[in-house]
């Protein structure tokens, strides 16, 4: 929760709002990534792509 | 009795990771990691030089008010993030390379440094705070807290921290108050490393070698004044107050992987880029760094002469890896556009972890500031000192034989009698220097009258290229007799011109003489410190600072007539300088120094045991 709450807290001292959807894709690909394993990625990127 | 507060600065994650501590914002530690890893550049967090340093004021971590790491990663992440979007679809081997690692990692920054920091704490859960600093203020503040000046003008100059690339400030007491900044892409560090890339160097270790490769560009070459028509018409546009824009059509690193877009340069210089790989260095290479070198001084003269227009003051205080360009640093003094000029001695992103915390501690507490007489950087020696226990430790390890010469006179007038007889010294003694120059206590010591010593050093000691320059230490008494030079150069980080009358005439087409016949006329009455064009990176040796090293010079004075000598670092080329007395005694025992001082005990290699490994630095040290 403090991740998320500082990196509020900057994208609103930046204005830089635009930012966001970008790092929750990033973050949320990564998490993926990180927790099932490339593998078990496959169909979720085939689909978005 | 009030208990003292601590501040821990970090630098760490790109390159040259290290760690300093304040006591009350005095300065008590700073060491780089690489020193102890021993692996150059290390860009890993620095748990062991934080550990010295916390050992160093025989503290715990739980005694420390706050970490501040030098700095902020959000807002590098957005310059990474706005650069991609800016370049798009260029960028995208880049973007996909560098992605995982913040997604995994740097984003997460103060996770990553508590879970590092509680390894240091293992016993107890309470961590400190963890703050961060803009990676230019972390500059900014190691250039002018720790300088002699109540009042100064403050110029950084670096490849890039989160978006700012160059700085321009004024510091009054403990505020520090920013005019303009520079961002990225454009960027004079970026630029001059693009040329290093170049010339076949590596980035972000061999700029120095292309600053010393460019006196030997010929001045008088139609060549030279070519690339630098070209660099200032089709690279960079300077405007009058020194801010610039690079043509980001020749560039490649704001998303590629590379420095330089090959091909652009190919057609623009008609040069390929000289490899890594080749031994010889072509005088078209040469004319380039001549070239670059000339745009470099002129963008940070314009720029000073800015800051000091809105900072009000004749005092100056650098900062930035552009500022260990000490042939610019020596033409700015030598402008007289300054007063003082001060230069923060690790000028790299080493010396953020200091200016991290001393920014913490003037900005973030809004504590005030003393200036010291000197500085209060304690001439740089603020790493680790290893004591006669250690020392006789090390050599009953190695099984190696010595001499101990417990009174310092007989020890400082041997040492010196050895050098003139030409011996290749090593000198080890107190605190390692914290910084990129080695300035008497991790030292390996030579005679500059011997014309032979900079083949000797280069070849046969340090195994570098042969044209490197070697610098050298003058008593601070007698500096001016030997150099021109004005004031203190104590960290070795100004080139000052050989004195006139110590000079000797070359012939005639001396500049179109091939590079090896060049280099070795005796160009003056100190040709292994005398660059090729006449000039020499000074250090100044202060009793104040380093009452040993200058005891040594006095003695090499008294009782040889000289009181300079030469002056490199103690490590062999790729090898971080060496920390403890074993790093000692094994870089001693693997080139052909042929003495080596430890403290006060002397070790002579002819009376050393056979050593197992004598070339594995090869294999150990990727070359730099």
């Amino acid at each position: 929760m403090h991740f998320v709450s500082e990196l509020v807290g900057f994208l609103n001292t930046r204005k830089k709002f635009w930012l966001l959807p970008l790092i929750i894709v990033l973050v949320l690909f990564g998490g993926l990534l990180f927790f099932v394993g490339g593998s078990a990625m496959a169909p979720f990127v085939y689909t978005l792509f | 009795m009030k208990t003292p507060l601590y501040i821990l600065g970090i630098s760490a994650y790109y390159h040259d990771s290290a760690a300093a501590l304040l006591r009350d914002g005095e300065i008590v530690a700073a060491a780089q990691e690489e020193r102890f890893t021993r692996k150059k550049h290390d860009p890993d967090f620095p748990a062991q030089a934080a550990r010295y340093v916390l050992e160093e004021a025989a503290i715990g971590l739980d005694r420390v008010a706050g970490v501040v790491f030098y700095d902020k990663p959000f807002l590098k992440f957005e310059r990474l993030l706005e650069t991609y979007h800016a370049f798009a679809p260029r960028g995208l081997k880049s973007f996909l390379t560098s992605m995982p690692v913040w997604v995994k990692e740097k984003l997460f920054m103060r996770s990553l440094l508590e879970k590092n920091l509680k390894n240091l704490l293992p016993e107890s859960n309470k961590l400190p705070a963890v703050y961060f600093s803009e990676h230019h203020l972390s500059h900014m503040a190691s250039a002018f807290y720790p300088s002699p000046f109540e009042k100064a003008a403050i110029l950084t100059v670096d490849g890039v921290g989160e978006w700012a690339t160059t700085s321009i400030a004024r510091g009054d007491g403990p505020s520090i108050m920013v005019f303009k900044e520079i961002h990225f892409p454009h960027s004079l560090g970026l630029l001059y490393s693009a040329f290093t890339a170049y010339c076949g160097f590596k980035v972000n270790s061999g700029e120095y070698k292309l600053m010393g490769l460019a006196p030997y560009g010929n001045p008088r070459a139609r060549q030279t004044a070519e690339f630098e028509e070209k660099i200032r018409g089709e690279l960079i546009d300077i405007r009058e107050d020194g801010s610039f824009l690079l043509n980001m059509a020749y560039f490649s690193y704001a998303t590629g992987l590379r420095m330089y877009e090959e091909n652009r340069w190919k057609a623009l210089f008609g040069a390929e880029p000289r490899t890594a790989e080749r031994e010889d260095v072509p005088q078209t290479y040469m004319n380039m760094a001549l070239a670059i070198q000339r745009v470099t001084e002129d963008v940070v003269m314009r720029m000073a002469r800015t800051a000091c227009e809105n900072a009000h003051s004749d005092n100056l205080c650098l900062a930035g890896g552009v500022a260990l360009n000490c042939v610019a640093n020596g033409k700015l003094l030598r402008s007289g556009m300054f007063k003082n000029i001060w230069i923060q001695p690790a000028s790299g992103d080493a010396g953020g972890a200091l200016g991290a915390a001393l920014a913490y501690w003037h900005i973030g507490l809004g504590m005030e500031r003393a200036p010291q007489k000197d500085d209060s950087m304690r001439g740089a020696y603020l790493g680790p000192e290893f004591g006669r226990d250690d020392i006789l430790r090390t050599c009953k390890r190695f099984h190696a034989p010595y001499r101990s010469m417990p009174e310092e006179k007989i020890l400082v007038e041997t040492v010196a009698d050895l050098l003139a007889e030409g011996h290749v010294i090593g000198w080890f003694q107190g605190r390692m220097e914290y910084g990129p120059r080695a300035l008497g206590n991790r030292s390996i010591l030579g005679d500059p009258r011997n014309p032979e010593m900079q083949k000797c050093l280069n070849l046969k000691i340090k195994y570098r290229e042969g044209f490197r320059p070697f610098a050298p230490s003058v008593l601070e008494e007698d500096a001016e007799k030997y150099f021109d030079i004005p004031v203190n150069s104590s960290y070795m980080l100004l080139v000052a011109p050989v004195a006139e009358k110590l000079r000797k005439a070359v012939p005639n087409g001396y500049e179109e003489l091939p590079l090896w016949e060049r280099l070795y006329f005796q160009r003056s009455e100190l040709p292994s410190v005398t660059h090729i064009d006449y000039s020499a990176r000074v250090q100044t040796v202060s009793r104040r600072t380093n009452p040993r090293y200058w005891a040594l010079l006095s003695a090499f004075k008294e009782r040889h007539g000289c009181p300079v000598l030469i002056n490199t670092s103690f490590n062999v080329r790729g090898e971080p300088i060496v920390c403890t007395p074993a790093d000692a005694y094994v870089c001693f025992m693997r080139t052909e120094m042929t003495y080596l001082l430890l403290g006060d005990v002397l070790l002579a290699k002819s009376e050393q045991p056979p050593f197992n490994g004598g070339d594995c630095w090869r294999t150990e040290y990727a070359l730099d």
